[in-house]
């Protein structure tokens, strides 16, 4: 695959450096950056996230990308949203009671307490639909999860991976150009940059 | 289902992997790096790098170790050892470390946990406690009135690196630090830990099951049955082991086929 320009959306959330290294090993050139342009325009960006969803959607409506992000949603250009960073494009989240992008119509609410919160380790992704982003990914596969609320999208034809965890929740969602995943794909092994190298390869074609 | 996690924790000491038997005798089991590389390649689930005298030597964690281990491993690294404010965090986090892992700076003041949580997400704070059993109950309880050592208590928490008697009870520290935004508690039996007779699962469990954020349960391991134990008998989350791993003398990959023929859910 040649060397695609990726922005990583820094925005005051963690985990940009796991992001930055995975897509390395891939062989490309990531750059983190924090500035509404390069967003805007990138090939390919990358909204990973890990952190507390109100203060990062105060950084992203006072730096500018929130904008940036919602434009490029618009012009269906490629965004892979990355754990918090799937949950914000959607519409609310129970996380503080916060707005959050609405890209995608639904809401993110927190796992019951039956079971331990957070979901933290590896569980399986069940493949509801084929799509180019499990390409050589089998069903079934483990990722590395670890987050206290999950994805209600209401239009569920943009669900294509499930995992249960008390109950199924979405898990990877598609919507064009745009894809998610509530796991993190850098801190999944092979599996996981096997995901990346497939939305790259699915955004630029 | 959730997989239950294999954890191989390195010691660093100057850079290097240690581990000891109970805390005291060090032995040099390599590079950080290489064994990162080396268990991700294995199938490990996570790995924990703990820096096991910055504590008590006021020295600073391994940032470049992390940055080295974070280019080439793809799971999870837990980092912890000498973690003292939210400025340390910071930058473990910033190195690539995905979890801080904060132990005697938590007993000092708790609210570091708190602050943590706020800034970071719970989801990358574990709060490592190593606990001891108390052979003979206090008369009067000691100080720290929320969770102090009473004469019902069976554990006591020790801090910088298992060298401190804290007064505090293990378990009524282990609520107490979920309830402050802790995502995980990481859970060492000193009894137990460098002997290779088995988790403590006594400990484990009364722990486990008071607590709504997953445990790891550390310090023992000797063969793949301890690890099935831990997650039957003592209702771990995950379990975590060092010399067992380092000296080869049961492969991660083995625990794992292990575990999986025993029914226990597995990531292989």
């Amino acid at each position: 695959m040649p060397q695609i320009p990726i922005a990583i959306v820094d925005y005051g959330a963690g985990n940009l450096r796991s992001v930055e290294k995975a897509l390395e090993h891939l062989g490309h050139k990531p750059v983190i950056t924090s500035n509404p342009k390069d967003v805007q325009n990138a090939p390919v960006v990358i909204f990973p996230g890990q952190g507390i969803a109100g203060p990062c959607m105060q950084n992203l409506q006072e730096s500018g990308l929130l904008e940036s992000l919602k434009e490029r949603a618009i012009e269906n250009k490629p965004i892979f949203g990355v754990c918090l960073g799937l949950q914000l494009l959607l519409s609310w989240t129970e996380e503080g009671s916060q707005d959050c992008l609405g890209i995608i119509d639904g809401k993110n609410i927190r796992f019951p307490q039956k079971a331990k919160v957070p979901h933290m380790g590896w569980n399986g992704v069940s493949q509801t639909s084929d799509h180019p982003l499990f390409k050589n990914v089998n069903d079934k596969t483990q990722f590395y999860f670890v987050h206290s609320y999950y994805a209600v999208p209401y239009d569920t034809s943009v669900v294509i991976g499930t995992t249960e965890y008390q109950i199924d929740f979405a898990s990877v969602i598609v919507k064009d150009k745009l894809a998610a995943t509530q796991f993190h794909p850098e801190k999944s092994g092979v599996q996981g940059l096997q995901i990346y190298s497939n939305f790259l390869e699915y955004a630029i074609d | 289902m959730l997989s239950k996690r294999i954890i191989p924790c390195l010691d660093v000491d100057a850079g290097r992997v240690v581990k000891g038997v109970s805390f005291v005798e060090l032995r040099d089991a390599g590079d950080p790096s290489e064994l990162g590389k080396f268990y991700n390649d294995q199938g490990a689930d996570e790995l924990v790098f703990l820096d096991i005298t910055a504590s008590s030597d006021e020295r600073n964690t391994m940032v470049d170790v992390v940055q080295k281990v974070s280019e080439t491993v793809f799971i999870p690294l837990t980092v912890g050892g000498g973690v003292r404010n939210l400025a340390n965090i910071r930058t473990l986090l910033n190195a690539g470390a995905d979890k801080v892992s904060i132990n005697s700076a938590a007993i000092n003041d708790p609210s570091i946990i708190s602050d943590a949580a706020q800034a970071f997400g719970n989801q990358c704070i574990v709060v490592a406690i190593d606990a001891k059993t108390i052979n003979s109950p206090p008369e009067t309880e000691k100080g720290h009135s929320q969770y102090g050592v009473s004469s019902n208590s069976q554990w006591e928490v020790y801090s910088h690196g298992g060298r401190r008697q804290t007064g505090i009870d293990a378990l009524k520290w282990a609520q107490h630090v979920a309830q402050l935004g802790a995502g995980e508690i990481l859970l060492t039996s000193m009894d137990r830990d460098g002997h290779k007779d088995g988790y403590d699962l006594d400990l484990t469990r009364t722990i486990s099951q008071n607590v709504q954020i997953p445990v790891i349960a550390s310090g023992g391991a000797g063969n793949p049955g301890h690890f099935k134990e831990a997650f039957v008998d003592g209702k771990a989350d995950a379990a975590l082991a060092a010399s067992i791993f380092h000296y080869g003398e049961v492969t991660i990959k083995e625990t794992k086929q292990y575990l999986a023929q025993n029914g226990i859910p597995i990531r292989m």
